[in-house]
């Protein structure tokens, strides 16, 4: 299975520069899926998640266009194709 | 990240003026000036800091009569005043007596009237430093993820400024602020989906090789547009003559106004432009849109983001970026957060056009439904000195109050039919 992952500019360090990688999780969830995106691009589970393993309070993920906030956060499930969407929260207003 | 972009104009005075640097507000991470808004170690937002010098109240008052009075305090030059822009701010301190009989608010009552901005809300203000921060970084294009009140003001000012624009918009927008954008000959994008939507758009659009010249002025140059917010603050004080007011009531869409309100009356308070006195600020949203309140309420920290629904689009954003720190100010200052039903939005804007004359957008009746609110809830002291804000025009939601109002009867052009008519309303 592939889950394409779309990686913000801050984070593209991590990724040569890419803006999007595409990863094959052994688990279908978002939580499978990064654990794969720090396996390609290593250290980037860190700027993701905080020292409790939870998604940091200024990151928004969204699982194909849904918020996963609004879904299972890091269960949310991932299917194969599924697009995953990393974003800094703070913009707007 | 840090790497700061060379300035493309210019200046015989620091480009920034007295800002120095940008500041992760969460991990304190330190940044040079650059068009960047996210913390590349925890994603936080960055902040502008500053190493002000003297500042006194006479240099303030030998300004121009708009934001441009306290360039000493923005992250600005010297000659971003005459640079072209809009020229925003210094709008009406309007006292309001009657507003504050039929509310039974005792202690003395003021509308900061943010719709006499030019392009009338206040948008403009933040825009203005945006724009002025897009000159120095060498973005020539000027965007925006909007609600309707800034693509206003984005399309406006860089028509104004002779730059190219591209405004994204949510499709249902109200027609009155789609037509009220489109006339400045901006590309105006409606995009499918809600602001929330909008915004992430222009989140994945940044580092895109198609918006490399661009500065969005509420992503990417958002440290530097959301310090134009301060100038409102600023000018409430100085217009109640070098003081800050005791209560202050602040609509909720991003947190962003509410909290440089604030960032703006403690630095007046640091550069000893004011006294320190106590001051509470209190928040307003509507009930179709209330994450913060609902934070506020139930002692959470943390902002839960929510699906909008409410006629009061202007502050229709259901994940609100400064939310937590919103709810940090309103906290520390003692003050609250009030929600207010659709009804309640009209019921707002009715009252305050009918006993001041000031036509409110919604987000105007939400805010004085919410003083309503928190007046009969016993959390504002009716008895204090209270100044609440109106941050748009009532002629960009006419949709919303057109149902309610209407001539009292139509009648053939003769005397007896007015008397008539006049007799059947006694």
């Amino acid at each position: 299975m592939s889950v394409t992952v779309r990686v913000p500019t801050i984070l593209r360090t991590y990724t040569d520069g890419q803006a999007e990688v595409s990863v094959a999780p052994d688990v279908e969830t978002l939580s499978g899926v990064l654990t794969a995106l720090e396996v390609v691009a290593p250290g980037i589970g860190a700027r993701v998640l905080d020292d409790e393993g939870k998604l940091r309070r200024f990151v928004n993920v969204y699982v194909d266009d849904d918020d996963v906030r609004f879904l299972d956060g890091l269960d949310t499930p991932t299917p194969d194709g599924t697009s995953v969407s990393v974003i800094p929260a703070v913009a707007g207003g | 990240m840090s790497t700061a972009i060379l300035p493309s104009v210019t200046t015989t005075t620091s480009p920034f003026g007295s800002a120095s640097h940008l500041q992760c507000r969460e991990c304190g991470a330190r940044y040079s000036l650059g068009a960047e808004y996210a913390c590349i170690e925890c994603f936080g937002p960055l902040e502008v800091g500053y190493e002000f010098g003297t500042v006194t109240r006479e240099q303030i008052e030998s300004g121009p009569l708009s934001i441009w009075r306290y360039s000493a305090l923005l992250p600005v030059s010297t000659t971003a005043a005459l640079e072209p822009n809009l020229a925003p701010g210094f709008t009406k301190l309007v006292r309001a007596d009657n507003l504050a009989q039929a509310l039974g608010i005792t202690g003395v009552l003021w509308v900061k009237d943010d719709s006499g901005n030019p392009t009338h809300s206040f948008k403009d203000r933040v825009v203005a430093v945006a724009q002025s921060a897009a000159r120095r970084l060498g973005l020539s294009t000027l965007s925006c993820a909007s609600t309707g009140n800034l693509a206003n003001a984005v399309a406006a000012a860089a028509a104004r400024g002779a730059q190219r624009s591209v405004v994204l918009i949510p499709s249902n927008l109200e027609p009155g602020k789609v037509v009220t954008t489109a006339a400045y000959g901006t590309t105006l994008i409606a995009v499918e989906g809600n602001y929330d939507d909008v915004n992430r758009l222009c989140g994945e659009l940044i580092g895109d090789s198609v918006t490399d010249d661009w500065g969005f002025v509420n992503v990417n140059l958002r440290p530097y547009y959301a310090e134009g917010s301060k100038t409102l603050g600023y000018e409430i004080a100085e217009q109640l003559g070098w003081r800050l007011p005791q209560q202050v009531v602040i609509p909720i869409a991003s947190g962003a106004l509410l909290t440089k309100v604030d960032k703006g009356f403690r630095e007046f308070i640091d550069l000893g432009l004011v006294k320190k006195t106590p001051y509470r600020i209190f928040g307003a949203q509507a009930v179709g849109c209330s994450p913060v309140e609902q934070a506020f309420r139930a002692g959470h920290d943390v902002v839960r983001p929510v699906r909008p629904d409410t006629i009061a689009k202007s502050l229709a954003i259901g994940n609100p970026a400064d939310g937590p720190y919103a709810l940090d100010v309103v906290r520390r200052t003692g003050g609250s957060i009030g929600a207010v039903t659709d009804e309640e939005i009209v019921e707002g804007i009715r009252l305050l056009a009918e006993t001041e004359g000031i036509f409110a957008e919604t987000a105007g009746g939400v805010t004085v439904a919410t003083l309503r609110a928190l007046v009969r809830s016993g959390e504002l002291d009716p008895t204090a000195e209270t100044v609440l804000l109106n941050t748009g025009d009532g002629l960009k939601t006419l949709d919303a109050v057109s149902p309610h109002v209407g001539p009292a009867g139509t009648i053939s052009p003769s005397v007896s039919a007015v008397v008539n008519l006049l007799g059947g309303l006694a």
